[in-house]
């Protein structure tokens, strides 16, 4: 059974419509990249999957029950974890407390604590006193992901965890997630840079303006097609 | 020696009215709230602890005492049923909407109570007083501000030390993230504004054992509440508890030059600072 | 034709005309009307003015005021010191105690101005505070008891006799309507202005600030000048009212006055109630209002109790209150702000 799916998802701020239609699943333990440029989507669709974005109930289930209507924070406490788009780090709180307050709905006993945490990205520890926003961007990002370890999520969801960093950043981070996948949890990696994405996803979904362009096993896709789904110059591509 | 004793005084005074802040600077501090009603919740508060001492004869403290988790439920709710539909980036609902609750409460409890002097029963203590050495000075007004002091550390021990606290202070950062971290904002909200009318209930209990209170005599307790927090310096409680004595020292030495002039020097001793200082004397570092 | 841009709609040209014939018959309303009537048209007019104001300062320029009543009792206590102390008369002290509240403005926005939303709000009520607190020192004016106007200033106020005469009226209802035609022509000119300004560029840039004062300020717009002229103007403009007001009642007392409820909190419950931010609203809320009170004064305290209910009811599930309700269903503006572009047919 897919641990989440979306059906039909249409969503629109205003009058501008920003999802039409996209069908969406993921299984348990599996990762899930999902691609395309800026405006295409992506974040939108996050945005239901967590209930930022409130939608008709049926157009986002998780487990075989409907969750699209559903507060972000009752979400959250089905086991559905969010790193968002930008860090959005507690200002007002430590490093540490921004890790503790990841486990405030935590459920039951799992690898997450704050030391496996520590474990994971070393540096927070040395810094786990400091106002969280005086981190540098990656650190920054590092908390932001153990943050939302800290509920011991089945599925993680990481908007553009990438952006804004150098790459030498970037590759250490990147070195977190197959750990972070060993632990169990699904997750699902909203990227622009194509290749990062592929390099660890199981799956990959390509959106362009709201709709989903491409759909396929990572290993399976070939350049062109993505090439053609990400920037429109072909027919939808069946793979 | 009569300044010493009347600074002395001023700071006991402050003691009161740094609880009256108290809860309108935790409420401004964790939702950015400003609750125009906060004088006639204190108002409302004395005269439901005056209720309670006519209805079982208890002394106010253990009317207070009683007093107080129903008044946290009203908070919960006025802030679950009302002021979270109007929270938001406009200013302008919250403060139309508090007013009229300030208005509404003014006239229900003038109807209710009539326009009469009322006062709770302190059973003597009132009367009694303590020599410090630099002064004698009321034991009442002493316990008020003792009574604050330690309102006040416990607010912050709660904020800074408990896991509701930090989920208060990550909710006044970012309602939406917080969101995703499993909280519910709205929740969070209405438990602040319970917690800050346990706060109220405090107050009202030695504002009403010390003084006559009235229907009408709200507004101006919000009034020294709001200067003791902008004296202090917004979202920070401990400024808040230091803005109090300030008011009230600039009140009793008002006073002491001239009867008429002590509400008029707190005023003045406002604006001073607030020349001098407009973010307050101890501002919170990042607003 | 080319296209070209405008704020006005079929409905507001209508409303031109409509605005015209009511303002002959307004003008002409004390040959045919009871003297209770005309004190009734002016209490309208006098809170239609107060409210307007307000909503320009806060609907308009998101400065949420509630120290009004500052202005009102400065304008009516220089209008009382105009006439007792200088021997002015009652009329043409008006115009003092409207620069009197123009004086008093200034200290009262380099005060308020360092304060942001709520806290602008509970500003510019500690200045009101001081004000009325400074005033009730003031001997010569009675003090904190107050003082009348005495009869023979009453009895001789500009053009009362004619007045009296061409309406064969006392000199009583003479000066009700006197009182009651400087009020329609001020509240003209109140709204004329707010109108007029509103449209101008200085009213973009408030909408601008108001909206977001630092996007504003980066796109050449200069809040603070913005925000300053249009609280010194809505200052100037309400102690005129606020003179206008004790010139008519011809007796005094700082706290009613400075009265917060009665200045500053009913004509904040009439731009709610009407619909804050726009010119219709305090119209409709004034009319609202006199209605209300015209009914259920006589319940007293329960019926100040049950407006403060309504506005909370109002803000929270009409927040654009009665006429934005009309507006939504209909698409009416009688005094359209909004500029809309007109294409040329094809």
């Amino acid at each position: 059974m897919n641990l989440l799916e979306t059906r039909a998802l249409t969503a629109s701020y205003g009058q501008f419509r920003a999802l039409f239609g996209v069908d969406f699943r993921i299984e348990p333990g599996e990762v899930v990249a999902i691609i395309g440029s800026n405006g295409a989507g992506k974040t939108t669709l996050l945005r239901s999957i967590t209930g930022i974005l409130r939608q008709t109930p049926d157009m986002v289930i998780h487990r075989g029950e409907a969750i699209g209507a559903m507060a972000p924070d009752r979400i959250m406490q089905r086991g559905i974890s969010m790193v968002p788009e930008g860090r959005m780090l507690f200002p007002s709180l430590s490093v540490d407390e921004n890790l503790r307050i990841g486990a405030q709905a935590r459920r039951g006993a799992g690898r997450w604590v704050l030391e496996t945490v520590f474990d994971l990205f070393p540096i927070l520890l040395e810094r786990r006193n400091s106002p969280a926003t005086a981190l540098s961007g990656g650190q920054q990002q590092m908390v932001a992901i153990g943050r939302a370890l800290m509920s011991n999520p089945e599925l993680l969801l990481c908007d553009e965890i990438s952006l804004g960093l150098a790459p030498v950043v970037i590759r250490d981070i990147y070195a977190a997630l197959p750990l972070i996948r060993e632990s169990g949890a699904a997750m699902v990696v909203v990227e622009q840079d194509i290749a990062r994405a592929l390099s660890i996803a199981d799956r990959v979904y390509c959106l362009m303006e709201g709709r989903v362009t491409l759909e396929g096993r990572a290993t399976d896709v070939t350049r062109e097609a993505i090439h053609a789904a990400y920037f429109g110059t072909q027919e939808k591509v069946q793979p | 020696m009569i300044w010493v004793e009347t600074v002395i005084q001023g700071l006991l005074l402050g003691g009161l009215y740094a609880l009256f802040a108290a809860g309108l600077s935790l409420v401004f501090g964790i939702m950015r709230l400003v609750n125009l009603a906060h004088g006639d919740l204190i108002v409302a508060s004395a005269f439901l602890i005056l209720m309670v001492v006519e209805f079982s004869g208890l002394n106010p403290f253990m009317s207070a005492l009683i007093a107080a988790p129903v008044l946290f439920g009203f908070g919960y709710v006025l802030q679950r049923v009302v002021l979270n539909r109007v929270l938001g980036n406009d200013i302008l609902p919250p403060l139309l909407v508090t007013f009229g609750l300030s208005v509404a409460l003014q006239n229900g409890m003038l109807e209710l109570f009539s326009a009469d002097s009322r006062r709770l029963p302190a059973g003597g203590l009132e009367n009694q007083s303590l020599n410090i050495g630099l002064a004698t000075v009321g034991t009442l007004p002493l316990m008020t501000l003792a009574s604050a002091v330690i309102a006040i550390f416990l607010l912050n021990r709660l904020l800074y030390a408990t896991a509701l606290g930090r989920a208060f202070r990550a909710t006044s950062d970012d309602p939406v993230t917080a969101s995703l971290m499993g909280i519910d904002p709205k929740r969070i909200f209405a438990l602040a504004t319970g917690l800050a009318m346990v706060v109220v209930t405090l107050a009202a209990l030695y504002l009403g054992m010390r003084s006559n209170f009235d229907p009408s005599i709200g507004p101006a307790r919000l009034i020294y509440a709001f200067q003791a927090v902008i004296v202090g310096g917004l979202g920070s409680l401990w400024g808040t508890l230091a803005g109090g004595p300030i008011i009230g020292v600039a009140q009793t030495l008002g006073a002491q030059i001239n009867p008429e002039w002590q509400i008029l020097s707190g005023h003045l001793a406002f604006l001073i600072v607030l020349i001098l200082r407009p973010r307050g004397l101890f501002p919170r570092a990042r607003d | 034709m080319q296209a070209h841009v405008t704020t006005r709609t079929r409905a507001s040209t209508i409303a031109a005309f409509a605005a015209i014939a009511l303002i002959l018959i307004g003008f002409a309303l004390p040959a045919f009307a009871s003297r209770v009537m005309i004190q009734d048209m002016f209490f309208i007019l006098t809170m239609l003015m107060l409210a307007q104001l307000w909503n320009l300062i806060a609907g308009y320029g998101g400065m949420v005021s509630v120290g009004q009543q500052a202005f009102v009792g400065i304008g009516a206590y220089a209008m009382f010191g105009g006439v007792l102390i200088w021997g002015w008369d009652p009329v043409a002290a008006i115009i003092l105690g409207g620069f009197a509240a123009l004086a008093l403005s200034v200290p009262m926005a380099f005060f308020a101005f360092r304060l942001h939303g709520a806290y602008f709000a509970i500003g510019t009520w500690v200045v009101a505070e001081v004000t009325r607190l400074l005033v009730a020192q003031w001997r010569a004016l009675g003090g904190g008891t107050g003082t009348s106007l005495p009869r023979h200033v009453t009895a001789n106020i500009w053009g009362v006799d004619w007045v009296a005469d061409l309406f064969d009226v006392r000199q009583a209802a003479a000066r009700d309507i006197l009182a009651y035609w400087l009020a329609l022509a001020l509240c003209i000119l109140t709204i004329g202005a707010i109108y007029w300004l509103l449209r101008s560029r200085t009213g973009l840039a408030l909408a601008a600030v108001r909206d977001n004062d630092e996007a504003a300020r980066s796109v050449g717009v200069d809040a603070r000048r913005v925000k300053w002229m249009v609280f010194l103007a809505a200052g100037f403009m309400t102690g005129l009212v606020g003179a206008l007001i004790y010139m008519q009642t011809a007796r005094i007392s700082p706290d009613a006055a400075f009265s917060v409820t009665t200045w500053t909190a009913y004509v904040i419950f009439i731009v709610v109630i009407g619909g804050i931010g726009r010119l219709e609203g305090p119209i409709l809320g004034v009319l609202v209002f006199w209605g209300l009170q015209s009914a259920f004064a006589d319940y007293g305290s329960w019926y100040l109790f049950a407006l403060g209910v309504i506005a909370i009811v109002v803000m929270i599930f009409a927040p654009r209150g009665l006429w934005g309700l009309v507006a939504d269903r209909t698409g009416l503006a009688l005094f359209p702000v909004q500029r809309r572009l007109i294409l040329p047919e094809r």
